[in-house]
């Protein structure tokens, strides 16, 4: 379809690109990225045969760009560009119908049914058309861009061309056009080559990217591999993460901001915050932390900064547990997106908690363990479900900052401790007779400040492993013995 | 509902044709009957009739009408309405090519050049034998030329963006100068000032049929090169990158466009001297009543930019009757107020 080779030039003899060489293959959505002036313009401009280049050739389905009289190359490119002058009000019709141009012929350029369809047809597409003869300039910048769109497709060109085509586009339009184009490559075949700046657009919708530094490829590729961490942080000079998206298998980057608050610093995350009372025991901090959970509300990973443990009764039944969560947390003046919530049926008193202090960083473990549902686990298929909140509720504070897997190893570490604790002190499973490994519904909370010394790993071995297995341990013990003791009364 | 209905009908096109060719012919008509000695428009209509099938004279009208009629008021009509028209499709053409409604050939600057053409030919009589009389028009016409390239690059060294003000007032720059150049040459061959200056401001009297053989070629063929490029003007006023995306070839398309405005300016101010603003203030109300595309502003301009000549050059010679004003302060006075609006809407617009 097309093909770039050693392609070189720019403004007024001085080459912003140099030795640029790319193939596209038919319905291809093609990303180009790169930081402001690396030369992405451009490239648009001479694939579009506005801007001459001094070196290379541009191949378009095999003959050169340069061959192809400005009609003839309307008929195979178009282009959206990202604004457009509008000196005298048209109405959209008449926009539109201008992409027609190439396709007219004779002098004075008869407009054929074929022509009023095809205006028609695009019109529609683009859903301009139950405004058609409003004049342009009466539009929103969204509805604008997409009557230019509407001209665009209105020359039937193969290949179209953007420049950052959702610039001045509210979120809704962006993804609506993004969607249009995406399905057009799909079912027309059509070929789209834009310029994005919003990467984590370009890695979600684009089959590849084409990444421009100074003038030059750095990388030309899909965008799981275009889009690593070390290689966006380089060429954009930019602190950036790399996350996946939640839905799709898409790379999505984050900036990272530069710190301002130095509030975190001197943070130590201990029974100070704590606040237990009859109702519930709960953890307050000044600033959001960082969490995986498994509670009622706020599970997943996310930020969070408050962290309630509700005592609820034994018979505690309700249809819509997490909506009821949910009101109970806002009636005591929790904002429920900013909170961990979770339910035991244990008296909040029987809560045990201790900070263990380890060499530049610390932990502050809370665990409130009922032990009357205790199953377990390798024979758990012998019990039939239910939601009975006996329940071992672990909470894990760390004063430092963790890496991804030092979040799931903890969670490992704290869970293999739990299960010692119940081994040690005989918890049988009711059903089986057998030593119990936790209860059915138990759930964990791991959350780190993410400040001070970095913990990249947490298996038992490891520093934050040891302070997490032995703290782990020692209060699930001491929660499960005060329990009992009230149960014994 | 009702203003629906205005809205549909204004926007008929053949509504509005119909409207401006009535407006040229009752332009026309009243032209040709008011003045000193008025004449009923039955006898014009006879008259010209009769002219035009060569039929006998008829009995029952004064041979003075007659006489009136061809010899003086109808080609004084007709050179007005060719002028005005070919100033007004010369405008909108700017206009649309520059994308910019204040342009015309007047503030472009592009009149001027054309006068210091037509007075180099008329006070150092330059006649070129092949050309005849078309040596005034064919030097307006080139000094046009060089006059609207030397404003448009001047105005691109100034600012790449070509803003709208920039080329206002480049084109302000260049007819001060040129103004001026012109002054200097009539002082120089020391005739008499008020006569000259009568010219520079304009006038389509005294002309008789002679002038008007010199502009119509010129206009027919300024005008048929402007409209076998309307829609490429409609593809241009979107930006010369928008309409080369879509397949103008521009490079050319601007230069022949160019060329069509100079052919038609400069015609004009050979036959009847600098008029301003009727470039300016046609286009913009064709394009008010009727939209800004080209494939009928450009006719709709020729028809009431005739007319409004007509009428102007009319108001003109009866106004302090017997004293003739010069032809073209009647369209200062009207065009000036209305370039300062449009000016004042530009500006709020952007601000908005």
């Amino acid at each position: 379809m097309l093909s770039v080779q050693q392609l070189t030039g720019g403004y007024s003899g001085d080459s912003v690109l140099k030795n640029i060489s790319f193939e596209l293959e038919q319905g291809e959505l093609f990303g180009i990225l790169g930081p402001n002036g690396s030369g992405k313009t451009t490239l648009l401009k001479m694939l579009s045969g506005i801007l001459p280049f001094s070196k290379g050739t541009i191949l378009l389905k095999g003959i050169p760009i340069k061959e192809y009289t400005a009609k003839e190359l309307a008929k195979v490119v178009a282009v959206l560009p990202q604004h457009t002058s509008q000196s005298f009000s048209y109405t959209v019709k008449e926009t539109v119908s201008l992409g027609r141009y190439a396709h007219q012929k004779g002098w004075f350029q008869t407009w054929s049914g074929d022509d009023e369809k095809m205006v028609r047809q695009v019109m529609e597409q683009t859903g301009v058309a139950h405004f058609e003869d409003h004049p342009i300039h009466e539009l929103s910048g969204g509805e604008r861009q997409r009557v230019y769109l509407a001209q665009a497709l209105a020359q039937e060109p193969e290949i179209l061309l953007l420049d950052e085509p959702t610039n001045h586009l509210d979120l809704s339009f962006q993804k609506e056009l993004l969607d249009l184009l995406k399905e057009w490559t799909k079912v027309r075949g059509l070929t789209v080559i834009s310029i994005f700046h919003d990467l984590n657009l370009a890695g979600l919708y684009c089959d590849r990217l084409l990444l421009l530094e100074n003038g030059e490829i750095n990388i030309n590729h899909t965008p799981n591999e275009v889009l690593r961490e070390e290689r966006i942080r380089e060429v954009y000079q930019t602190k950036i993460q790399k996350h996946p998206h939640p839905i799709v298998p898409a790379p999505q980057m984050v900036l990272l901001p530069e710190e301002i608050s130095e509030e975190k610093e001197s943070l130590t995350i201990d029974d100070s915050l704590l606040e237990v009372s009859k109702e519930y025991i709960a953890l307050k901090c000044p600033v959001p932390l960082r969490t995986m959970s498994s509670g009622v509300v706020g599970s997943g990973t996310g930020w969070h900064q408050f962290f309630v443990n509700r005592h609820v009764d034994k018979d505690y039944d309700c249809s819509d547990h997490r909506k009821e969560m949910v009101n109970y947390l806002k009636s005591h003046h929790f904002e429920p997106g900013e909170t961990v919530g979770m339910m035991t049926a244990v008296y909040p008193e029987d809560v045990s908690y201790q900070l263990y202090q380890a060499d530049g960083f610390s932990a502050f473990i809370v665990v409130t363990a009922g032990v009357g549902n205790a199953i377990d686990a390798a024979r758990s298929e012998e019990h039939t479900f239910n939601k009975i909140p006996g329940t071992i509720n672990t909470w894990v504070f760390v004063n430092g900052e963790l890496s991804e897997e030092a979040f799931i190893q903890s969670i490992m570490t704290a869970t293999e401790a739990k299960a010692k604790a119940m081994h040690d002190l005989e918890v049988k499973d009711a059903a089986t007779g057998t030593i119990a490994t936790g209860t059915s519904t138990d759930s964990i909370l791991i959350a780190a400040i993410q400040k001070g010394q970095r913990q990249d790993y947490a298996g038992t071995i490891t520093p934050l492993g040891k302070l997490i297995g032995k703290g782990v341990y020692e209060c699930t013990l001491n929660a499960i013995q005060k329990s009992r003791k009230r149960i014994k009364k | 509902m009702q203003k629906l209905f205005t809205l549909k009908y204004l926007n008929n096109k053949f509504v509005a044709y119909l409207i401006a060719a009535a407006f040229l012919t009752i332009a026309v008509l009243l032209g040709i009957s008011i003045g000193t000695v008025s004449v009923p428009v039955i006898d014009i209509i006879k008259i010209i009739g009769a002219e035009i099938f060569r039929m006998a004279p008829n009995e029952n009208i004064d041979p003075m009408y007659t006489n009136i009629v061809l010899n003086i008021r109808l080609p004084r009509v007709i050179l007005a309405g060719l002028v005005g028209a070919s100033l007004a499709i010369a405008g909108a053409a700017f206009q649309g090519l520059l994308r910019n409604p204040l342009a015309d050939p007047y503030t472009l600057g592009v009149s001027s050049g054309a006068s210091v053409g037509a007075v180099l030919t008329l006070f150092f009589s330059i006649s070129i034998p092949v050309a005849g009389m078309f040596t005034l028009p064919l030097f307006s016409i080139l000094f046009a030329f060089i006059t609207i390239f030397l404003v448009l690059i001047f105005a691109r060294q100034i600012d790449r963006s070509m803003k709208v003000e920039t080329i206002i007032l480049t084109g302000i720059i260049f007819s001060s100068f040129l103004g001026s150049l012109i002054s200097l040459m009539i002082a120089l061959t020391g005739e008499e000032l008020r006569q000259i200056i009568g010219w520079l401001l304009g006038s389509v009297s005294m002309r008789g049929w002679a002038y008007i053989k010199i502009i119509f070629p010129f206009f027919i063929i300024g005008s048929l090169l402007l409209l076998i490029n309307s829609r490429e003007l409609n593809a241009m006023s979107f930006g010369e990158e928008r309409a080369q995306h879509i397949g103008v070839n521009v490079q050319k398309r601007k230069m022949t466009i160019l060329i069509a405005g100079s052919i038609l300016t400069g015609a004009a101010v050979a036959v009847s001297g600098t008029i301003g603003f009727v470039g300016l203030v046609i286009p913009h109300l064709t394009r008010l009543l009727w939209g800004p595309d080209h494939r009928h502003l450009l006719p709709l301009s020729i028809l009431t930019g005739g007319g409004f000549l007509i009428l102007a050059d009319l108001v003109a010679r009866t106004i302090i009757s017997p004293t003739e004003l010069p032809i073209g302060v009647i369209t200062a006075l009207i065009g000036a107020p209305i370039f300062g609006l449009i000016l004042m809407n530009r500006r709020k617009e952007r601000r908005g």
